[in-house]
C-alpha cells in the first residue's frame, strides 16, 4: 500500500516539479520568528473568516434573489425554508463583522511592531489594498438583503462621489445606473460582491502572503532574524531564532482558531444581530425610497471614517472636503512606512511620545467610531442634561478628528527631526515561557 | 468666557465623555415618544405563552395584519400543535396549511379607512424590538382629535385603531399641567381582563411575534450549547497538541 502512495507521489512529482519546493518554501522550511504572541494570530484568523465569508457566500447565491422585487423576501425565505439557511446566513453575517475585528486587530500589531518598515512596505501597501477592497467588498455586501438601512446606506455612500466637482452628478448616476439605488443597482453590487471583488481579494491575499515570505516575518521586538546568526536545528544556514511555520505556527493557530470560534459560535447561536451592531433594526424593514430611517448610518466598521466625513464641515460651497478627509483618513496609512522613518520598529524599544501617541491614534479610531455610529448624539442629552447636541458632537468629533490625522503629523516630525528617544534593540529575540 | 476657557472647557468635556464611551453606556431605548419602554421579558421557551399569544393575533390583528413570512404549517411545528388544531383554532384565513399567513383586508380600502396600510408583522419584533411591541400594546388611549379615536403614547399619532380595548378597557390621558404632553395614562373604563390579566396578553402576543420574526431562534439556542462544549474540548486539544509540539522550543 505505502508503495502505492510512493508511485503516486512520484508520478505527480515528475509532472509538477515545483510542488514539494513550494510547499516547503511556505510552509515546513518557512522559519518564523519563535517569539509571536497573541497579536499574531490575527492573520491566520482573517484568512479563515475568509474561506467562511466564501464557502458560505456560495450557498447562500443558491437561494438568494439578487432583485429590487426579491431580494428582502428570499432573504427570509433562506432564514426560514433552507434547511440550515439561517446558520449559513449568521455565518456570513457575523462573519462579515469579525473580518473587521480580525483585520483592525492585524493591522494595528502592524502599528505596534512596526511591521510595515523596511523591508515590509510591499506587505503593508497589499496588506492597504485588501483592506480597501475589503471595505468596499463588505458595503456592497450590506446593500444585498435590500433593507431600508441598505438602501438608505447606498444612497448615502453612493452620493459621496456626487460632491466631485463638475463629473459629480453624472457618475453618482453612472455608478447605481439610475436616479436612485434601484434594481440596476443591486444587479451589479450583487456580481461584484460575489464574483470580482472576492476574485481581487484572493488575489491579493495570496500576493501579501507571498511578499511576507519573501523577506520574512517581523515580531514583537522587531528585530531582523535574518540578520542574526545562522542555524537552527533543521538548518545551518537559517536564521538561529525561526521555527518552521510548519508545524509548530500551524498548531498554535489551531488554538487561536478554537478561541476565535468559541467567540463566533456565541454570536451566531446566542446573539447574532449582537444588539443591533452587526444587523440593525431597520434593516429588517424592507427597502423603501419614501420612508428614511431616523438615524442612517453605516454598520459599526465604517463608522470612524464615516465620522470624519460628518465632522468635516463643508465650505466654498462645497461638501467634498469631507469626503476627502475620510478618503485622505485610509490614504495616510497607505503611506505611513514613508511618514515613519524611526529605525526602530517595536514599541517596546520605541520612545515614550511613540506609545503616546499611538494609544491616542487608537483611541481616536474607537471615539470616532462612537461618534460615527450615532452614541455620542444618544449620550451627550443623557449625561450633560440640555446642551446643544450638535455643536459639542461636533467639537468633540473634530478634536478626534485632529488626533487621528495629528498622529501622522506627529510621527512624521518625531522621527524625521530625531525626537525620538529609543531604547536599545537586542541583538536576538528575546521569548518569555 | 475667554477662548482658552472654551478650549479647556471642551477638552474637559471630550475626556468626561471619552471615558464614559469607553467604560461602556447604557443606552435606553426610548421609543419614539420618549416614554421609556417597560421590559417585554420575552422568553421563546414558553410554549404556552406562545400558544396564547397564536391565539390572540388571530383573534384580533389577522383581520388586517398579514405575516406574510410564517406558515401556517410552520406555526403548528414549532409551537406543539397538530395541522388540526392549527386549522380549526387559528387559521380563520381559508389558507392551507403549508401557506403563509395572510391577511384578507384589502390594501387600498385600508389605505382609505386608516390613512395607511396596516403593516406586515412578520418581522416587526426584529425591526422595532420586543419591548416596543409590548410598550405599544399597553399604550393607547382615547383621543377625540385622531381620525380613529385612539392615539398611543409610544407611537404616536399612529393610525391604528386600538382593536384589544375590550379586553385591556379604555385608557386615557392624563396631561402635565399646562401642557400637551401626556404625563400618563388612566384605566377610565375597566376591560373584561384585569390590568395584570391584559398585561400578560400583551406579553403573550407580544412572545409570539418575537417568535414570528426569527422562528429560527428556537433552534439556534438548542444547537448552540452543543457547538460551545464541542468547540470547548477542540480547543482544549488544540491546546495541548501545541503544548507537545512545542517542548522543544527554548
Amino acid at each position: 500500500m505505502a508503495n502505492v502512495f510512493t508511485r503516486m507521489g512520484d508520478w505527480v512529482n515528475e509532472r509538477a516539479p515545483n510542488m514539494m519546493p513550494t510547499y516547503r518554501k511556505h510552509m515546513s522550511e518557512y522559519y518564523a520568528p519563535k517569539n509571536f504572541n497573541l497579536w499574531y494570530y490575527f492573520g491566520s484568523l482573517a484568512l479563515l473568516v475568509l474561506v467562511n465569508q466564501i464557502v458560505t457566500g456560495i450557498f447562500l447565491t443558491m437561494n438568494y434573489n439578487p432583485s429590487a422585487a426579491g431580494a428582502f423576501a428570499s432573504v427570509e425565505y433562506i432564514m426560514r425554508d433552507v434547511e440550515w439557511g439561517w446558520l449559513i446566513r449568521y455565518m456570513h453575517s457575523t462573519g462579515a463583522s469579525l473580518f473587521f475585528v480580525v483585520v483592525f486587530l492585524h493591522m494595528f500589531r502592524g502599528l505596534m511592531y512596526g511591521s510595515y518598515k523596511k523591508p515590509r512596505e510591499l506587505v503593508w501597501l497589499l496588506g492597504m489594498l485588501i483592506f480597501l477592497t475589503l471595505m468596499a467588498e463588505a458595503f456592497m455586501g450590506y446593500v444585498l438583503p435590500w433593507g431600508n438601512m441598505s438602501f438608505w446606506g447606498a444612497k448615502v455612500i453612493i452620493s459621496l462621489f456626487g460632491t466631485i466637482p463638475v463629473i459629480g452628478g453624472s457618475l453618482v448616476e453612472w455608478i447605481m445606473g439610475d436616479y436612485l439605488p434601484a434594481d440596476a443597482t443591486l444587479n451589479r453590487f450583487f456580481a461584484l460582491h460575489v464574483i470580482a471583488l472576492p476574485l481581487v481579494l484572493l488575489l491579493l491575499v495570496v500576493l501579501h502572503i507571498a511578499a511576507l515570505h519573501e523577506v520574512g516575518s517581523n515580531n514583537p521586538d522587531g528585530v531582523e532574524i535574518k540578520k542574526g546568526p545562522k542555524g537552527n536545528r533543521w538548518d545551518a544556514l537559517k536564521p538561529a531564532d525561526g521555527i518552521p511555520f510548519h508545524p509548530y505556527y500551524t498548531v498554535k493557530d489551531m488554538v487561536g482558531v478554537g478561541f476565535f470560534l468559541l467567540i463566533a459560535a456565541f454570536i451566531i447561536f446566542f446573539a447574532p444581530t449582537f444588539g443591533g451592531w452587526f444587523l440593525e433594526h431597520d434593516n429588517f424593514i424592507e427597502a423603501n425610497n419614501l420612508a428614511t430611517p431616523a438615524h442612517i448610518k453605516p454598520v459599526w466598521y465604517f463608522t470612524p471614517f464615516y465620522a470624519i466625513l460628518r465632522m468635516i464641515p463643508s465650505f466654498f460651497g462645497t461638501a467634498v472636503w469631507g469626503v476627502l478627509a475620510m478618503f485622505g483618513a485610509i490614504a495616510l496609512l497607505f503611506a505611513l512606512p514613508w511618514i515613519d522613518v524611526g529605525k526602530v520598529k517595536s514599541i517596546r524599544y520605541r520612545g515614550v511620545g511613540y506609545k503616546i501617541a499611538l494609544a491616542l491614534f487608537a483611541l481616536s479610531f474607537i471615539l470616532l467610531g462612537a461618534v460615527g455610529a450615532g452614541v455620542t448624539a444618544e449620550v451627550i442629552p443623557e449625561w450633560f442634561g440640555d446642551v446643544d447636541v450638535t455643536l459639542w458632537e461636533n467639537l468633540f468629533g473634530r478634536l478626534w478628528t485632529l488626533v487621528y490625522f495629528g498622529y501622522f503629523v506627529f510621527l512624521w516630525l518625531y522621527t524625521r527631526l530625531g525626537w525620538e528617544t529609543t531604547k536599545p534593540v537586542p541583538e536576538r529575540v528575546i521569548t518569555h515561557d | 468666557m475667554t477662548k482658552r476657557q472654551l478650549l479647556m472647557k471642551h477638552i474637559l468635556f471630550s475626556m468626561t465623555l471619552a471615558f464614559g464611551l469607553l467604560a461602556g453606556s447604557t443606552s435606553v431605548l426610548a421609543s419614539e415618544g420618549g416614554a421609556e419602554l417597560p421590559s417585554a421579558g420575552v422568553n421563546l421557551h414558553d410554549q404556552a405563552s406562545l400558544q396564547r399569544g397564536a391565539r390572540l393575533f388571530f383573534n384580533y390583528c389577522v383581520g388586517c395584519h398579514s405575516l406574510k413570512f410564517q406558515r401556517y404549517s410552520r406555526i403548528g411545528e414549532d409551537l406543539g400543535l397538530t395541522e388540526k388544531e392549527v386549522m380549526d383554532n387559528l387559521n380563520f384565513t381559508g389558507a392551507k396549511f403549508g401557506e403563509p399567513v395572510i391577511s384578507h383586508m384589502p390594501t387600498d380600502m385600508a389605505q382609505q379607512w386608516f390613512g395607511k396600510a396596516p403593516p406586515d408583522l412578520s418581522l416587526v419584533v426584529r425591526a422595532r424590538t420586543a419591548d416596543w411591541v409590548y410598550g405599544y400594546l399597553n399604550s393607547f388611549y382615547i383621543d377625540p382629535s385622531r381620525p380613529v379615536g385612539w392615539n398611543n403614547t409610544v407611537f404616536p399619532n399612529a393610525s391604528m385603531p386600538f382593536p384589544l380595548w375590550e379586553l385591556q378597557g379604555v385608557q386615557t390621558a392624563v396631561r402635565k399641567a399646562g401642557s400637551e404632553d401626556v404625563e400618563k395614562l388612566e384605566l377610565a373604563q375597566p376591560g373584561r381582563m384585569t390590568p395584570a390579566q391584559y398585561q400578560q396578553a400583551a406579553r403573550d402576543l407580544t412572545n409570539f411575534l418575537a417568535y414570528v420574526s426569527e422562528p429560527a431562534a428556537l433552534q439556534r439556542h438548542s444547537y448552540g450549547v452543543w457547538v460551545l462544549l464541542f468547540l470547548a474540548l477542540f480547543t482544549l486539544l488544540a491546546y495541548a497538541l501545541k503544548k507537545e509540539y512545542w517542548k522543544d522550543v527554548h
